[in-house]
């Protein structure tokens, strides 16, 4: 039989999921253990132990200064900035996506425009964010937003474009105006595929959250882990990264159910 | 004065000529069948009927009006594919050609409940009653077609116009099709213009017959030529006008 014909049954199939896993932990331990056994003060590879000690700590020991726990701040402040960025440009995307893929006039305007704004590294432009808007939260979140709107503008432009030709026309001869085809035909259509493109920005969201707080912040998982990163304190980072990690899955996770419950019929897909 | 009236159309794509002189009357409630070989325009003809292109020259005109700019509510049509809203419900299409007229494209309460039911009593004629809350994607390619051609009749068009609407189906659901075609028909008078491959499902269901084709064929630029309606035949009693004779002739009408 062919491999490409051969299925996993369910047992094996939990068993494949885990496996890279618990590999990656193997060697994790293995290295830390190794580096552990020639020099018990080593930072760089913390045991596991140590890691869910300071995991302990960090979630729940308050600052000893302001007895405020941190970690529950900097997530906060994090989540704020990336929910209003990535929020203020799926919005961006989709009406621009709108306008570009249904007006034609529009898009002979914007859409070779946008193409070319998109080629723009998000970063190379940070020090201006930082002189525009300041070294506060604005500069921040205009960075997430610089960093992934073209991406998705261009993205539900041409999912607008996708949508067939006949679809358009069959609701002409329903009467429908350009505005009520925007929304009740074409708006509709591409809501799934913005959640999808929306998942596709997280992990790019991420990035310029994190590059924006490391170089300019008091409060944030990227500030954070810059700042401990000077003490070496690798539990912490390593904590951090977890915690990102994990809030980044939740979100794709969560962005998946909600496109599968409010849009049963566009089936599944990712 | 005839229903739908096409004076002299021609159309170009660039420099390549599709269609040439074409000329057409259509009476009201007549169904006419356009056939032809890949390529020949007829396609091109349906799409400037539901004034989707315009015409390079030359003008169609329904009930004497205007001709039209843009597609609109007095032109109906069903396609091949893609000719319901697969987000919306089965019931929600229906509803759809009453909405999507509104600013909005929404109706107000009451009347969204009204026109709920009128699309339950559309649906349950047509056949698709029980499927009302279900989304397009479950039926199959027989209920989608008959799904879409409820839709464009609950728009009120004044002419319908089908692209090749049988195309992807099977013989027996084609054929299931064509019954529910006629009964509708039978029901509604509504002048219906159909492009289909099949010769014989045009003559089934057609008045009339028109054949697209070039009426001539240049050997060293076979594209310089448009296509035209090369024959319009009498398609009613089942494509025999010439058998038809006063006396009873002792055979079956339809063969």
């Amino acid at each position: 039989m062919r491999l490409i014909n051969r299925t996993p049954g369910p047992a094996l199939r939990v068993f494949l999921t885990l496996l890279p896993f618990a590999l990656a932990l193997v060697v994790y331990m293995i290295a830390s253990e190794a580096r552990l056994a020639a020099n018990p003060q080593d930072r760089l590879l913390p045991s596991p132990a140590t890691i869910g000690d300071t995991a302990v700590r960090l979630f729940t020991t308050g600052d000893r200064r302001t007895g405020r726990i941190l970690l529950w701040h900097d997530t906060g402040a994090s989540l704020l900035r990336l929910a209003l960025g990535v929020g203020i440009a799926a919005l961006a995307g989709l009406l621009s996506g709108l306008a570009i893929g249904l007006l034609p006039h529009v898009r002979a305007a914007f859409s070779p425009f946008v193409a070319v704004l998109s080629m723009i590294p998000p970063l190379a432009v940070l020090p201006i964010l930082f002189i525009t808007f300041g070294l506060g939260e604005l500069s921040k979140v205009v960075l997430i937003v610089v960093g992934i709107t073209p991406f998705l503008i261009r993205d539900m432009g041409q999912r607008v474009i996708d949508i067939p030709r006949e679809m358009i026309v069959k609701a002409q001869t329903l009467g429908a105006s350009s505005l009520v085809i925007a929304l009740r035909v074409a708006l509709p259509q591409i809501m799934p595929r913005l959640i999808q493109s929306v998942r596709l920005s997280l992990g790019p969201a991420w990035l310029f959250l994190i590059a924006a707080e490391a170089i300019a912040s008091d409060l944030g998982l990227g500030y954070r882990i810059f700042l401990v990163r000077r003490y070496l304190a690798m539990d912490v980072i390593l904590t951090y990264v977890i915690w990102i990690t994990f809030l980044a899955f939740v979100m794709d996770w969560g962005l998946r159910s909600l496109s599968r419950r409010l849009y049963p019929w566009a089936g599944g897909g990712l | 004065m005839s229903f739908v009236t096409v004076r002299n159309i021609f159309q170009s794509y660039g420099t390549r000529p599709i269609l040439e002189r074409v000329n057409l009357d259509v009476d009201e409630g007549e169904f006419v069948s356009i056939v032809g070989a890949s390529g020949c325009g007829k396609s091109t003809f349906l799409r400037l009927l539901l004034a989707e292109e315009r015409p390079t020259r030359g003008e169609i005109r329904i009930d004497g009006a205007a001709p039209a700019r843009e597609p609109g509510r007095e032109r109906g049509v069903v396609f091949q594919r893609y000719s319901v809203f697969p987000h919306m419900t089965v019931r929600g299409n229906i509803v759809a050609a009453e909405s999507f007229a509104t600013p909005l494209g929404r109706l107000a309460y009451g009347a969204r409940r009204a026109a709920r039911d009128r699309a339950q009593q559309v649906l349950d004629r047509i056949g698709l009653g029980h499927m009302a809350d279900a989304y397009p994607a479950a039926l199959s390619g027989g209920m989608q077609q008959r799904l879409a051609i409820g839709q464009a009749l609950q728009a009120r068009p004044r002419i319908l116009l089908l692209d090749e609407p049988f195309g992807a189906l099977d013989p027996g659901t084609r054929l299931s099709m064509h019954a529910f075609l006629q009964e509708l028909r039978a029901e509604t008078g509504m002048t219906v213009f159909m492009v289909t491959h099949d010769l014989e499902e045009g003559f089934k269901l057609g008045d009339r017959v028109l054949v697209f084709d070039k009426p001539r064929w240049d050997p060293t630029d076979p594209d310089i030529i448009g296509a035209t309606i090369t024959y319009d035949f009498d398609a009613r009693n089942g494509g025999f006008p010439y058998q038809a004779t006063q006396e009873d002739p002792h055979v079956p009408d339809t063969p």
